[in-house]
């Protein structure tokens, strides 16, 4: 057992690819997938003579996130070319953004943990660039084969600051995903991890405890879920102490996650720093923003997720995890705010939306926003819980119901004869009980309360869910005294 | 501060260049005139000039976002020296690891 303590620092950079229709410098489609090379052409296959022009829309996009990360924004914006040769590369190089004049510079993004408290990860640069091309391996032919559909998407990056902020697995996730969301809410990207379009490149280190000094990082790619890129921290954590304690040190390299075995692999080490041979991209004009227009960018980000978990806490007294569950979707938060405003009980749509319908949406594979139960409709069904109409029993057999018809729950409660039964009709199955039951009537009355329960029981299996709780036990209680 | 023929040797390295000494020697020559005309221009005074990227004062031109054809993918791989027909793809050294 060692008596040294370490404690770990993350550097994280995140690359989204942008949800735009054409690629970063060409018109060719933006999208996932597809047959390989049938989305290339002059500008994106690197052919001589070709020249990029800008998309405004990935612009935008970026400069839409760099505001949300509460970055300054360069006024006057440069892009350079980072040399390096592999085969994803056609041109030789890279279009990105190197030095102090990425699009954002000096912002950050807050993330809530566990206990609720908040902590500010500060971000040093988000900046434009252009993806790779993609190798498809052949197998066992010796080869490897190059698809250049990405080549040339517009791809955003995003880095935190020096010293690192993040200090845990825990805390890596939670900026991944509170970044996504992000991303999400401003609809610039997919999000989706699993396919790559949004990649987590955590980069931690260790250190003793109370050291002034920075250990050497170790670079982490290959995390496809957020669950990945917490496992790999701690993973890589353990393992770089591991090396210290033996008295070996920790090597500077890129090391790739197995998810199956859970450990990370040695990829590429990094002996010498990569010489990328940056110069100013003679073939691109630097862009030149106006205030007015990064102001008008401004206001229209929308509200974003930590602030919206907030004030759904606030406004409709829901529980932090029911509104942080509510706000992880930028589709489901509108859907419960719609459906809260027509309800009489916000909690109950709530919960109703992140139980049974969540549910039912899950084993449809249908996003909850957009099943046959629309906002109104969840609305109406609260509605009739509250006024007693029906009991949150049946509730649970009408949305089933709903679901399947899209019918509105007072259709369905009318169609279906469900609302709640009159004390008169509950009365008389509670009397029909005790007249059925002699012998569980005469424990009761030797002292024997639990087999009160099994009255109940069956009072609420003859009225098929339709009796009131209260109306039961009111009834059974009167019953039972004069019986 | 003269560039020596080792400093030359790892710049062409970088640009996959194979230079014979031959050429190493005659490059680290015309390199060192080149860096001697670029010290003269040094000993200018530029306190208060911004660096300067690109010498024409205009700003860019960005286009709409809006997608045009692509190039037919037989044309496309008719360009490469090796292709996988049934990939459709171009042939690379095998790509390791990433
Ligand atoms: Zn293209």
């Amino acid at each position: 057992m060692s008596q040294t303590e370490y404690e770990v620092k993350v550097g994280m950079e995140c690359h989204a690819e942008l949800l735009t229709q054409s690629k970063m410098f060409c018109g060719c489609r933006n999208e996932f997938g597809g047959e390989p090379n049938t989305r290339t052409c002059p500008v994106c296959l690197g052919l001589p003579g070709s020249l990029p022009v800008f998309n405004k829309a990935a612009v935008e996009q970026v400069l839409r996130t760099a505001l949300a990360l509460h970055c300054e924004i360069s006024l006057h914006t440069i892009f350079h070319r980072k040399n390096y040769f592999y085969p994803d590369l056609p041109k030789g190089y890279q279009i990105s953004q190197y030095g102090s004049t990425p699009i954002g510079v000096n912002g950050y993004l807050e993330i809530e943990k566990a206990d609720g408290s908040v902590k500010q990860i500060r971000i040093t640069r988000v900046h434009l660039e252009e993806d790779t091309g993609k190798s498809i391996h052949s197998d066992g032919a010796g080869y490897s084969v190059m698809d250049y559909n990405r080549s040339g998407v517009p791809l955003m990056e995003i880095v935190t600051a020096f010293p690192p902020d993040i200090e845990s697995g825990e805390e890596a996730r939670l900026y991944a995903e509170a970044l996504r969301s992000v991303l999400l809410y401003l609809n610039v990207s997919d999000g989706r991890m699993e396919q790559g379009s949004l990649r987590a490149e955590p980069n931690p280190s260790i250190r003793p405890v109370g050291s002034e000094m920075f250990g050497v990082k170790t670079e982490l790619k290959n995390l496809n879920s957020f669950r990945a890129v917490q496992r790999g921290v701690e993973y890589e954590a353990q393992r770089q102490a591991a090396e210290i304690e033996a008295g070996r040190v920790v090597i500077q390299a890129t090391y790739g996650w197995d998810e199956e075995k859970g450990v990370t692999v040695l990829q590429r080490l990094k002996e010498v720093e990569q010489e990328y041979r940056y110069f100013p991209e003679p073939d691109l004009i630097p862009i030149d923003f106006d205030t007015e227009y990064i102001e008008s960018v401004r206001a229209s980000l929308p509200e974003l997720p930590l602030a919206r978990t907030r004030r759904l806490r606030e406004q409709y007294e829901l529980p932090a995890a029911d509104a942080l569950q509510l706000v992880s979707d930028r589709a489901t938060a509108d859907f419960f705010e719609e459906s809260a405003k027509a309800a009489k009980d916000a909690k109950a749509v709530a919960n109703w939306l992140l139980g049974d319908l969540t549910r039912l949406a899950n084993a449809a594979g249908t996003p909850v926003s957009e099943t046959p139960v629309t906002a109104a409709a969840l609305a109406d069904l609260v509605n009739l819980i509250v006024a007693g109409t029906i009991t949150g029993k049946i509730a649970k057999q009408v949305i089933e119901e709903m679901f399947v018809s899209g019918k509105t729950a007072s259709q369905v409660v009318a169609d279906l004869g469900l609302t709640v039964s009159g004390a008169d009709e509950v009365a008389g199955i509670v009397a029909g009980v005790i007249a059925a039951n002699p012998d569980v009537v005469a424990k009761i009355k030797g002292g024997n309360e639990k087999s009160r329960g099994f009255l109940v029981g069956q009072v609420m299996k003859a009225a098929k869910g339709r009796a009131r709780p209260d109306d039961i036990n009111r009834l059974m209680e009167e019953a039972l005294a004069n019986a | 501060m003269a560039l020596t023929p080792e400093d030359v040797r790892s710049v062409g390295s970088l640009a996959r260049l194979a230079l014979t000494d031959n050429e190493t020697e005659r490059f680290t020559h015309h390199l060192n005139g080149l860096l001697e005309q670029f010290a003269r221009l040094q000993e200018l005074d530029t306190e208060g000039v911004p660096p300067t990227s690109h010498a024409v004062p205009v700003a860019a031109a960005l286009r709409e976002d809006l997608v045009r054809p692509s190039l037919p993918r037989e044309a496309v791989i008719a360009m490469g020296p090796q292709v996988d027909e049934d990939l459709g793809g171009f042939i690379v050294p095998q790509v390791l690891g990433e």
